[in-house]
Formats: C-alpha cells, sequence, structure tokens
C-alpha cells in the first residue's frame, strides 16, 4: 500500500482526530488561563489563606504527573460524587495541571515589572485593583508572552493523553488506525506530523504575532 | 462519601514501592542518554557545517513539538515493522532519552551563548585548541547557568515516566494499573501513585535548587 | 582569487620586522575597516595607536589575534600567520596554523576576559599546561613570579570576582606573559577601570618597556601615557595611518591637520 492510498483510507479518521484535540487544546487553554491567573494572583496575595491555597494547587499539579491526575480526576473523583465525562475530564485536567505552571509564569511576569510602575499608579491614587488591572498586569502580560508560547505547545502534547481515558482525539484515532493495519511508521509518523505543523506552523507564528500586537499596542515595537 | 481502605493502601504499597524504583531507574536511565545526547545535539548545532546544524535544529524542533507518548507507540512499533524488535523498556528509553535530550540541548545552548564574546577571546589568545576552549573554559561557566534547566528536566523526565506504562514498562502507573483492575478500587492505588510522585518530586526540586547553588559557590561565581 | 605571489614567504634578514602588515584589507559585510593597511614594528619597539572611536585602531589588534583579513599577509616573527606555505605558495592559514602562528602572540583586553571560575594563579596557569605543555610545576613557578612582577602574587588563590578591575587586568597582563609571547597586544587595557586604579596598571605596562625586550603594540586614549613610553605613535583615521612618528613629533609638532583636531580636541576634553 502507498502512502497515498493510507491517506485517502485513513486519513479522513485522522482528521476527525485532529479536531477532536484542536478542540481539547482551545478548551484546556481557556481553563489554563483563568487558573493561571487566579493562582498566580493569589499566591502574590498577602492573605495567607489566599496564597496557601494557591501555593498548594500550584505544588501538587506540578509535583504529580499531568497522566496520573487525569486518571484520579476520570477514575477517583467520580467516589467523591464528581463524576465528568471523559471528553470533559481530559481538557480539565490538562487545563489544570497546565494552569498551576502558567500561574508561575504570571507570578514571574508581575514581579518583573519595575517597582517604580507600582509607585506611578500609587501615586495617582489608583485602587489596587485597578492598578493591578489596568497598569501592572499589561505590562506582566507582554513579559510573559514567550514562555506562554512555549507552555501552549506543552499543553498541546499534553492533550495526547487523553487519549488513554479514551477520548477519540489524534493520538487515539493512530493507535486505532495502527491496531488495524500494522502500518506504524505511516500512521504514528502522519500523526507526529500533524502534532508537529500544529505547533510549529499555527502556535509558534501566532504567539509571535500576538506579542508584535502587544508590543506595538504598548508602544514597545 | 467515600471509604480509604487502609488494610488495602498497606497491602499494596510493597508492590508500588517495587515499582517506585523501576521508575527511578527508568528516569535514571532516560536522562543519563538525555544528558550526552543533549549535549551532542547542542554541539553539532556549533558546527560549520550548515547543513547539519539546520538538520539538528529542525530536528530538535519536531521532537519538542510532539508528544512523548507518541513518540513511546513510535520507537516501540514502528521496530517490528521493519523486522526489529525492542523489548518496552529498550524502546521506553530510546523515546524518553531521545525527547529530553532536545529539551537538554537547549539548556545547553542557552548556558553556552550566556558565556561572554570575552572569554572566547581570552581562550583564542591563549591559543588554546577548540576541545580545551570548550571543556576548559566554555562549559565550565556555561555549566551553572544550566543546572537549574538541567535539574528541572530530571524531575521532569521522572513526572513522564508514568507514560511508559502505555508499552507496559512496569513503573508505577503500570502497576496502580494492574492492581485497580484486580481489584475494582483505583481511589488507593492512584492516590499513592501521586503521594509518591509528590515525596520524591518535591524534595528533589529543593535539591536542584541548593546543588545550583553549591556549585555557583564552589566555582567562585557568586 | 587575490594574487598572493608579490608577497614573500618568510621575511629574513637583519631588518626584518618583528611584526609586518603587508596591504591589509579587513572588511565586516560591506563595511571596510582596514584599507591597503601596512606597518612595520620592530623588534623590542612600542609602538601606540591612537584615534578617534570608529577609525579602526583596534582592529589592528584584532587581525593579529582573533580575525582574519580578507586581503594582504600578516608576518609575525618572519612567518606569516594570515596565511600558510603550501607547495611553495602562499594559501589562506587553517585553523589549526593560524593558532599555531598565533602563540608567540599575548593579548590583553578593556575588560580583561579573566576566566571567573579559575583563581588567579589557574587562570595564568591555564596557557601554559594546555598549550605549551609545561608540567603544573613550572608552569606554577613562572605563573607566581609573574604574579609577584604584577604586584598579585598575595591575591593568587582568589577567584576574578573577588578583585578590582585594576587587579584583575595585572592578572589579565600577567596570565598573557605566562605564554613567553614576543609580542605583546594591550587593547584600551586601562578603560573600563576607574581612574584611580589606572595608574597600578599603567606601571606595570611602564616596567614591561623598561625591564624586557618586549615588542608590543597597544590602543589607548591616554595620550599621556602613550607619549610617555612609546617609541612611535600612529594616528590613525578613516581605517588607515594618518600621521606617525616619535611622540615627541607627534605630539609637539603635528603635521596633518586632523591630528591637530584630535589632539586639541582631547586635550580640552582634560
Amino acid at each position: 500500500m502507498s502512502y497515498t492510498e493510507f491517506l485517502a483510507e485513513h486519513g479522513p479518521r485522522l482528521l476527525d482526530g485532529t479536531l477532536v484535540t484542536a478542540a481539547q487544546f482551545f478548551l484546556a487553554t481557556a481553563l489554563a488561563i483563568a487558573v493561571a491567573l487566579v493562582m498566580g494572583l493569589m499566591k502574590l496575595s498577602d492573605n495567607w489563606l489566599l496564597k496557601g491555597v494557591s501555593v498548594v494547587y500550584i505544588e501538587i499539579f506540578r509535583g504529580t504527573s499531568l497522566l496520573v491526575q487525569l486518571y484520579w480526576i476520570f477514575f477517583v473523583l467520580p467516589l467523591f460524587g464528581v463524576t465528568l465525562e471523559k471528553f470533559t475530564a481530559g481538557f480539565v485536567a490538562v487545563g489544570m495541571n497546565l494552569g498551576a505552571y502558567g500561574a508561575e509564569l504570571v507570578r514571574g511576569g508581575i514581579l518583573a515589572v519595575p517597582k517604580g510602575q507600582w509607585e506611578a499608579a500609587y501615586s495617582l491614587s489608583m485602587s489596587p485593583a485597578r492598578r493591578m488591572w489596568r497598569i501592572i498586569l499589561p505590562q506582566a502580560l507582554l513579559n510573559m508572552l514567550p514562555a506562554w508560547g512555549n507552555l501552549l505547545i506543552e499543553l498541546l502534547k499534553g492533550t495526547a493523553l487523553v487519549a488513554l481515558i479514551s477520548v477519540a482525539d489524534l493520538m487515539f484515532e493512530a493507535r486505532q488506525v495502527n491496531s488495524a493495519t500494522y502500518l506504524s511508521a505511516q500512521t504514528f509518523g502522519t500523526a507526529l506530523i500533524i502534532y508537529y505543523v500544529f505547533s510549529r506552523f499555527l502556535i509558534t507564528p501566532f504567539m509571535r504575532w500576538l506579542e508584535l500586537v502587544m508590543r506595538r499596542k504598548m508602544g514597545r515595537a | 462519601m467515600f471509604d480509604w481502605d487502609w488494610a488495602f493502601t498497606l497491602e499494596i504499597l510493597p508492590r508500588l514501592l517495587e515499582a517506585t524504583l523501576n521508575t527511578l531507574i527508568a528516569a535514571g536511565a532516560g536522562y543519563v542518554i538525555a544528558v550526552f545526547l543533549g549535549l551532542a545535539f547542542a554541539l553539532a548545532q556549533r558546527t560549520p557545517f550548515r547543513a547539519l546544524t539546520l538538520g539538528v535544529r529542525e530536528a530538535v524542533e519536531f521532537i519538542r513539538s510532539t508528544p512523548l507518548v507518541l513518540q513511546i507507540f513510535f520507537v516501540f512499533f514502528v521496530g517490528p515493522q521493519f523486522g526489529v524488535t525492542l523489548s518496552p523498556w529498550t524502546a521506553g528509553m530510546i523515546a524518553i532519552g531521545l525527547h529530553y535530550s532536545a529539551y537538554l540541548s537547549e539548556v545547553y545552548r542557552g548556558g553556552i551563548e550566556s558565556v561572554p564574546k570575552g572569554q572566547w577571546e581570552a581562550a583564542a589568545a591563549l591559543s588554546l585548541s577548540t576541545r580545551d576552549t570548550y571543556f576548559r573554559i566554555i562549559i565550565p561557566q556555561a555549566l551553572p547557568p544550566s543546572l537549574a534547566g538541567m535539574g528541572n528536566y530530571l524531575v521532569g523526565i521522572f513526572k513522564d515516566t508514568p507514560m511508559l506504562s502505555v508499552i507496559g514498562v512496569a513503573e508505577l502507573m503500570h502497576t496502580a494499573n494492574a492492581i485497580g483492575s484486580e481489584n475494582y478500587r483505583y481511589l488507593e492505588p492512584y492516590t499513592m501513585v501521586g503521594i509518591i510522585f509528590l515525596c520524591i518530586s518535591l524534595p528533589a526540586a529543593a535539591m536542584v535548587r541548593s546543588f545550583e547553588a553549591w556549585v555557583r559557590r564552589k566555582l567562585g561565581l557568586s | 582569487m587575490e594574487d598572493l605571489s608579490r608577497f614573500p614567504l618568510r621575511l629574513e634578514g637583519p631588518d626584518a620586522p618583528m611584526v609586518r602588515f603587508d596591504h591589509v584589507t579587513k572588511r565586516y559585510g560591506d563595511l571596510v575597516v582596514l584599507e591597503d593597511f601596512c606597518l612595520d614594528v620592530a623588534e623590542g619597539e612600542m609602538v601606540t595607536v591612537i584615534g578617534p572611536s570608529g577609525s579602526g585602531k583596534t582592529t589592528v589588534l584584532r587581525i593579529l589575534m582573533l580575525e582574519r583579513i580578507q586581503e594582504g599577509v600578516i608576518y609575525v616573527d618572519g612567518a606569516p600567520i594570515s596565511h600558510m606555505e603550501k607547495k611553495g605558495r602562499l594559501v589562506p592559514a587553517s585553523e589549526r596554523y593560524l593558532r599555531r602562528a598565533r602563540e608567540p602572540i599575548g593579548m590583553c583586553f578593556q575588560h580583561f576576559n579573566l576566566f571567573p571560575h579559575m583563581t588567579a594563579i589557574q587562570n595564568c596557569m591555564e596557557g601554559p599546561v594546555q598549550v605549551l605543555g609545561l608540567s603544573r610545576q613550572d608552569a606554577r613557578e613562572r605563573a607566581e613570579e609573574l604574579l609577584e612582577m604584577v604586584g598579585m602574587i598575595e591575591k593568587k588563590d582568589e577567584h576574578p570576582s573577588r578583585l578590582s578591575g585594576g587587579q584583575q587586568q595585572r592578572v589579565a597582563i600577567a596570565r598573557a606573559l605566562a605564554m613567553r609571547p614576543k609580542v605583546m597586544l594591550f587593547d584600551e587595557v586601562t578603560s573600563a577601570l576607574d581612574p584611580e586604579v589606572i595608574g597600578e596598571v599603567t606601571e606595570v605596562i611602564r616596567k614591561l618597556v623598561h625591564e624586557h625586550r618586549l615588542t608590543m603594540l597597544m590602543v589607548t586614549h591616554q595620550m599621556g601615557f602613550a607619549a610617555d613610553i612609546s617609541d612611535r605613535v600612529c594616528f590613525f583615521y578613516g581605517g588607515r595611518i594618518e600621521e606617525q612618528g616619535t611622540p615627541e613629533e607627534l605630539f609637539g609638532n603635528p603635521q596633518k591637520e586632523r591630528t591637530q583636531q584630535f589632539l586639541s580636541a582631547v586635550k580640552s576634553a582634560g
């Protein structure tokens, strides 16, 4: 069987899987951003309770494996009365895991904003919330954008694990095709290339573009 | 709400601890491969041969931006298709070592680029050979800034070993799966796996930090 | 391809200079920094290069030690260093040849460039042990002798981060001397130093001039020091030597207008 024949026969399946992977990617990204912002800000808080919660969250999710967390959320959480459907369990696990890494980026990005900016905002009598939202966060965002580019690639790679709880993503479909055909090089090779194109030609250029736009908007181009 | 079974926990603990040892061996072996192969990747990108430099650069990008779990399958299944059968352990070590060597090569590259240009010039002014320049002048200085990254990826490789369970390497996750399906109880094995990971990776991360500080002091850099 | 047949394979005879730049051109991309540059430095001579920044004066030192040239040939101690002999003709030097040919040259830098992970004495032993193949014992004795000469023997086991700029530069001079060079290059060695420690470095160079017959090429902004110790001063402008002569001639009675402008600008700046 030639590679073109292989693609004609199994390409549609891999494409379906790719769409599911894309959906997992976007949902998990949205969750990761939300978690990162909340946990990152909480870790900078003076309130020991908020700070403590974020430290525990970050350490647990960064200290154990994504796969362990995924299995735990899917298989163990129902015992606590929280049953998530496998598609939901998939992006929730990925989003919560990468969100913990993102929280450290948020924290680092905020701390990298020069002290003078805090003082200037304070001298304008801005409320702490307004100061954070209007003055500090936009600058912090620019500081951490390059690191987020790498994080999103890690997140995309993380979504491949949802196949192990039978979410029909690209990884899952590749395994199905492989066990049906035993054409491992073609199957897994194609899947690898799709992931590569996704991160190298979609995520990376998009993040570069975003950085450029932000830079221009903030007059730092 | 839920019933945690302590007797069951104690019963499965020895099996889990034994599997932990396998996990540590897998992480260690994978890391050793990654440390050396990563250095080769980093140095290959500094040769004057443009084709080699670009080829290695692209390969590193490829490995870094595709999922490890897929790479593990690829290595494990593609061999037999061409008549080479790899054991799960061998395939797993190749995949995870290769994956992390791409990351480590980036760490080394950053470290080497952080060494000021003047150091290369001073080495040239003493007529040091290329090898001596690298191994006696540049790498010792590139090492301390690389240590944090190297340490993080040691912890990272450890946390990625559960993926080896997909091809049947008998590490922690694989054992927890087996216990779960034998007993129809997942609460204790999966939770214990999480706790074991925390108990190893948190102190390891702290040790990496203090080791880095120690090396910096030792080399007179701070 | 450049015709190299007009250049001799070696410089011989009693009049042969220690260093010769023979119609040298150096470009960075399209930017020509030196064009058709010629300069001879005799054995034991101290030549200082002065001039406005961007005039190419530092490049004169860098092409001796660190960089390749596009045209012309550079000779040191009779042998070409930019090229090598192959079947009776000159061909561009290989990396290996280049490194060997540059062994008789030592260089000190504006920013010292000491190896931060080695102590002062380790810095001074590195070249002799690794390149010249000296035993550690011999290298240590040589290093101690030189650190003594530059007044740094008490600090020999300190890392560079614990030394002041002036102290680091003195160690750097000892490190270069430990290779027993025939030619020493000083590239703005006082420019990065605080004013109060410049003296300790110039004192060491002065000592070298008086007590050793080393050939030296120096780029500096310190006119007084240049006038004091140089046998010859070259004023550089626009990639070539505008005017040269003894310090008395060049500083006392400059002939060219650009030289006069430069010197008066330097003088009024203090």
